[in-house]
């Protein structure tokens, strides 16, 4: 990347217009607004913040949304790793209509996922109704919030582990099915060590996501306090009910989590660099 | 050597029904989880027959948000491919003060929730706002109108076509660029011929994954817009508008419209994804 002193001369009047232009696209779209929140939720002391975040509704807003992101995660590592695994070793009828087909979460607005689930588990439809018989109630209920968090966020982790179960050499497994390793042995002790950066930046994007979402949840969750209400919604009710200082609270606190997330996630991607330069 | 090969029959055949029962459970789980519901919508639109389903998307309100929603999809599409090509050519080229904290922080509305990155354009840009203030004093409106949620689009549409092509440019180098250079070519002829080919099936990617979410996104601009029918209303937030007034056909019917959307940006993006990958 060394450049001549001739050439840079050259580049530099269209160097500082671009690096300004930038700065300012970066600037307003993204630095001011959360100058703008933080020095809000600065201006009034950390006192008041800290009685909005410690509301008895938010606390159970915030600990729902936690609660239902780490099921959501669980779940989704498992069916993940399933998924990515079948793709990439078997091949079976309709396997590039699957592979094809990870991705539509991503690709549909999340309300219409929202207003899809509600069409299949809802009370009005043959599967909610039988259902709601058992005792059993997704829609406007916790499960439904996890299983919203499970559709919106399920392509993370598939496409995550997808390219690195492609390039893992199949020798080390071969030897130790030669040497008698049954196969759970030889995934836990080959395979699993390979993919577990793929897996957790998997799991680290779909929790971020989760603990953010809204349009879905917005959908399905009916909005109940101390029931349904998760931490966006919660945001949205104190905003629709003109209280932006009861927004702030839970605002500051997802805005924290997120920022803690992407830290993790460079630290990942340093650590799994390293890791590859080493082996 | 027959003892061998017994052995090893031996061993494969658990893994080969291993094999078969993971393959169908995946299957069946993905048919149920994410296809499913699909169809569950597709039952509820058509419930009470095709006239009542034209009728209602042809409804002047219906008709309204989904002109509204391609209008700040194409200006989003626009700005955000020039800027986006702006910023990712300047973190990819040049260095400076600030890089490593810049490329860090294009992440971030990845990671933020809609609602509350909604709310920090409403504290930036509200009438009482650092810079909505100013638009204010002269009679420009931005929350609550158009410019409030082209911003919000802006912001969660942010990192798509950057990041998409920052990678290409970093493989690309610097070569080609100052042989054009030296041949005598000017930066511009440089941009037009060299460097925009070499990135265009990453651009276009980018664009396709901004399309999808510009025509998805609802937390964000609900919260900027006040969601008033026939001025701000979207088709995302027309549809959990028809879905809040128990106005379930109209919900339904134009949540298919956006599904098909979907499924129409899920294939340009798999060929797009192939391309991107030959070249």
């Amino acid at each position: 990347m060394t450049r001549t002193p001739f050439l840079r001369s050259f580049h530099w009047g269209s160097e500082t217009t671009l690096r300004s232009l930038s700065f300012f696209y970066v600037g307003v779209l993204i630095i001011l607004p959360i100058a703008a929140i933080t020095i809000e939720a600065l201006k009034g002391g950390l006192g008041p913040l800290w009685s909005n975040i410690i509301t008895a509704q938010a606390i159970y807003a915030i600990k729902l949304t936690f609660i239902t992101a780490f099921f959501m995660v669980i779940f989704n590592v498992i069916t993940g790793i399933a998924t990515a695994w079948v793709l990439v070793r078997y091949d079976f009828p309709l396997k590039n209509l699957m592979n094809a087909l990870i991705d539509l979460p991503f690709a549909i607005p999340t309300v219409v996922t929202g207003i899809m689930l509600v069409a299949l588990y809802g009370p009005r439809s043959i599967l909610g109704g039988f259902l709601n018989k058992q005792g059993i109630e997704i829609v406007f209920d916790k499960p439904g919030i996890v299983l919203a968090l499970m559709y919106v966020s399920f392509p993370f982790v598939v496409r995550a582990v997808q390219p690195v179960l492609q390039e893992l050499d199949k020798d080390m497994e071969e030897a130790a099915k030669t040497l008698g390793a049954r196969p759970l042995t030889i995934f836990r002790r080959i395979v699993l060590p390979t993919i577990t950066t793929a897996i957790l930046t998997g799991a680290a994007l779909s929790f971020s996501r989760a603990i953010g979402e809204f349009g879905s949840i917005a959908i399905i969750s009916g909005n109940i306090p101390y029931k349904t209400q998760v931490a966006s919604v919660y945001i949205y009710g104190e905003l629709e009910s003109y209280n932006p200082q009861g927004a702030l609270g839970l605002s500051v606190v997802l805005l924290i989590c997120s920022f803690i997330i992407l830290v993790l996630l460079n630290c990942l991607q340093v650590w799994s660099r390293k890791h590859e330069q080493v082996q | 050597m027959n003892r061998f090969n017994d052995r090893i029959k031996i061993e494969h055949k658990p893994h080969r029904l291993g094999k078969y029962i993971l393959i169908i459970t995946v299957a069946v789980w993905f048919f149920v989880m994410i296809l499913t519901p699909i169809f569950g919508i597709v039952r509820e639109a058509f419930g009470e027959g095709l006239d009542v389903f034209m009728a209602t998307l042809t409804a002047q309100e219906s008709i309204h948000s989904f002109v509204l929603t391609f209008w700040i999809t194409a200006a989003t599409v626009v700005i955000n491919t020039i800027f986006g090509l702006i910023l990712a050519i300047t973190l990819v080229k040049q260095r400076f003060r600030g890089k490593l904290f810049m490329e860090g922080v294009v992440d971030l509305p990845f990671a933020v929730s809609p609602v509350v990155a909604g709310f920090m354009f409403i504290l930036l840009f509200g009438p009482r706002g650092w810079i909505g203030s100013w638009f204010e004093a002269g009679g420009i409106k931005i929350v609550y109108a158009f410019p409030g949620m082209l911003l919000a689009t802006l912001f969660v549409t942010l990192p798509f076509v950057a990041r998409e092509i920052m990678p290409v440019l970093k493989e690309f180098g610097l070569q080609q660029e100052e042989s054009a250079y030296v041949l005598g070519a000017s930066a511009w002829q440089t941009f037009w011929k060299v460097t925009l080919p070499s990135v265009k099936w990453g651009l276009a990617y980018g664009i396709t994954l901004t399309i999808a979410r510009s025509i998805g996104e609802f937390g964000a601009v609900l919260v900027v817009s006040g969601s008033i029918i026939n001025k701000t209303q979207t088709a995302t937030l027309h549809i959990h508008q028809q879905f809040t007034d128990y106005n379930y056909i109209g919900a339904f019917s134009a949540a298919i419209i956006l599904a098909m959307t979907s499924f129409i940006i899920l294939t340009a993006m798999q060929r797009l994804y192939r391309r991107k990958g030959v070249d």
